[in-house]
């Protein structure tokens, strides 16, 4: 049997989840990282949380920033330091370098430190304890052996205390040594590593559990994000469950025929990707998508990135459905935002929030390409990921739409990223017919369910999406190079297979 | 007249240093401010939030109070030159 170390929640959003219940119970943690990496918010937070969430004490050490300054910089996160320390909830530990140097003589210790610490400690029963940051200590004083021996000394006066503590530490490198001056040596338990990487001109903050000894934690680097009025947010990807459940309750896609063509509807709690090139009829179908969840007394909830609320309005108008009257009833919220406003990341915290308040039992994302720009990569992944599985645990239906960079045929990055983990794929191709036009769609994947293969044509009007016959004389429609096929030869292939599941 | 010198001597409980700390500083205070100092010790695992108040680290930590400015000078104080050129107290109108 193994034991699992107890550990002290931190009450950071995500965090704990990465750290698998918290950090090690009445043990240091040592949180490295090199400037800009959000350590003296982590550490501050550390404490805050404690305070809001676990009703725990906690005493500030602060070897670098002045008092003043913690207590001005952190109320943008919404935490009120100087009253909590005037209800014996926050002590500050003020170790912060005066503006006098000091001249040194002999051998000295660090025993009043240790000393105002307990005291602090014992005074107000803390729970938690944050020392900020070690190396500026380093700077306070010449003889390096003698810091590294007393801080030493500090961690093992921590672990006597029974508080569970937090260090700062710098490090130079993102991906170089621990941290200066062989800190990690003395608090060499548990290492959490912050980062902030510049990659493709835009930076990446991750989190990094680099070892809990003794103790079990998810592995690998962790988005993370900065906001104001909450902190530090981790958002967890990888370590997300595959534990929604999968509901067999049908929904309506807004148009009968499309319905039938996906064998009855979407799932409910299902996550459908709509991939088209720009002007196929990508938001019309989450526009129908929407309609139907109305019709259904559903509520409904519409994140737009490439179009503002009036040509979305408008649009809708255009083709039959009145938004303005969905939303007066409250049934439906448009958000529309440039992508370039925000980091990815932060985009997910604030549709995250925005699904958690609104409740839909929809939500239709147009499109999730337009979120392409604003990220890596591997950023981007992350977010699908994340979000995909955020609305999964929700049990709400989610509709994506994703445009392909080619007119003709293609693929997108989103769908290379984002197939796999929908449900449902519905494509929308322009399909030229000698030398004319049309638009066609086809339900590529339907997971769970029977469904068309047909590529149907369809046509858009001031009353939406009319979904036709299938295109039978021209094949290639896919790829989006066009053959044209006698009438004859198709009735001729349909004989020798006769027999075959023909709708 | 000489000025008056009010010295701080902050150390944690009685143990080798701090004896070698206020020994140190009682000789200098005899050899060179007889008569006109006043030498206080803190100890600061029975006043923490006396070294609180003061914002002291290390100890031993000898601060000069009187006269101002402050200054701090950190260790048992085992090297006598560089503590009276750090207090830097004038002595018979000489500054040391």
């Amino acid at each position: 049997m193994v034991v699992e170390l107890q550990k002290l929640s931190t009450g950071i959003a995500g965090f704990d989840h990465v750290a698998q219940g918290g950090l090690p119970f009445g043990r240091t943690t040592l949180i490295s990282g090199t400037a800009g990496t959000a350590k003296t918010v982590f550490a501050c937070q550390f404490l805050a949380e404690g305070i809001l969430k676990h009703g725990e004490t906690g005493v500030f050490v602060t070897f670098e920033e002045n008092v003043e300054d913690i207590r001005a910089n952190m109320l943008g996160f919404g935490w009120d330091i100087a009253q909590w320390e005037t209800v014996g909830k926050w002590r500050f530990v003020d170790a912060s370098r005066g503006s006098e140097e000091a001249v040194f003589s002999g051998e000295y210790d660090l025993d009043a430190l240790i000393a105002r610490i307990r005291h602090a400690v014992g005074d107000i029963r803390a729970v938690r304890v944050s020392l900020d940051s070690l190396g500026a200590v380093f700077t306070m004083f010449p003889d390096t052996t003698t810091i590294r021996n007393e801080l030493f000394r500090i961690a093992s006066a921590l672990k006597r205390l029974r508080v569970t503590a937090v260090m700062t530490a710098e490090r130079s490198d993102e991906y170089g040594p621990v941290a200066r001056y062989g800190i990690e040596e003395f608090v060499a338990d548990n290492v959490v590593i912050l980062r902030n990487v510049l990659e493709g001109e835009k930076r990446r903050r991750t989190v990094e559990i680099l070892k809990f000894r003794g103790a079990m934690h998810r592995k690998g680097e962790f988005p993370l994000t900065v906001i104001p009025g909450r902190g530090i947010v981790v958002i967890p990807l990888s370590a997300l469950e595959l534990k929604q459940r999968s509901s067999s309750v049908r929904i309506t896609s807004g148009n009968d025929l499309l319905d039938q063509m996906c064998g009855g509807g979407f799932f409910r709690d299902s996550v459908i990707l709509i991939s088209g090139a720009t002007g196929t009829g990508k938001t019309l179908v989450s526009t129908m998508f929407i309609s139907g969840g109305y019709a259904n007394n559903e509520r409904c909830l519409l994140f737009a990135f490439e179009e503002s609320r009036d040509q979305l309005f408008r649009n809708a108008t255009g083709w039959g459905y009145d938004f303005e009257k969905m939303e007066r009833e409250g049934k439906l919220y448009v958000h529309c935002v440039y992508p370039e406003v925000a980091g990815l990341e932060d985009h997910l915290i604030e549709m995250e929030r925005i699904i958690e308040e609104f409740k839909p039992q929809r939500v239709a994302i147009d499109s999730l390409s337009a979120l392409e720009r604003v990220s890596t990569i591997k950023g981007f992944r992350e977010f699908v990921i994340g979000l995909t599985s955020f609305i999964k645990h929700k049990e709400v239906a989610g509709l994506f739409t994703a445009t392909t960079p080619n007119l003709l045929g293609g693929s997108s990055t989103t769908e290379a990223h984002i197939s796999t983990i929908t449900d449902s794929i519905i494509l929308l191709r322009y399909v030229e017919i000698y030398g004319e036009m049309r638009r066609g769609l086809t339900v590529l994947k339907m997971r769970g369910s029977m469904h068309d293969k047909d590529i149907r044509e369809f046509r858009i009007d001031s009353s939406g999406m009319h979904i036709g016959r299938p295109f039978r004389d021209v094949t290639g429609i896919l790829s989006g190079t066009f053959m044209y096929v006698q009438p004859s030869e198709i009735d001729r292939m349909r004989d020798l297979f006769d027999g075959d599941d023909q709708p | 007249m000489d000025e008056q010198v009010v010295l701080t001597l902050y150390v944690a409980g009685a143990n080798p240093r701090s004896e070698r700390a206020i020994q140190n500083l009682r000789q200098i205070g005899e050899a060179f401010f007889a008569g006109r100092c006043l030498i206080q010790i803190v100890d600061v695992l029975r006043r923490p939030e006396a070294a609180e108040v003061a914002r002291i680290m290390a100890t031993p930590t000898l601060v000069r109070e009187q006269p101002q400015p402050e200054r701090r000078i950190i260790g048992d104080l085992s090297d006598q030159a560089t503590v009276l050129k750090a207090l830097s107290i004038s002595i018979g109108g000489d500054v040391l």
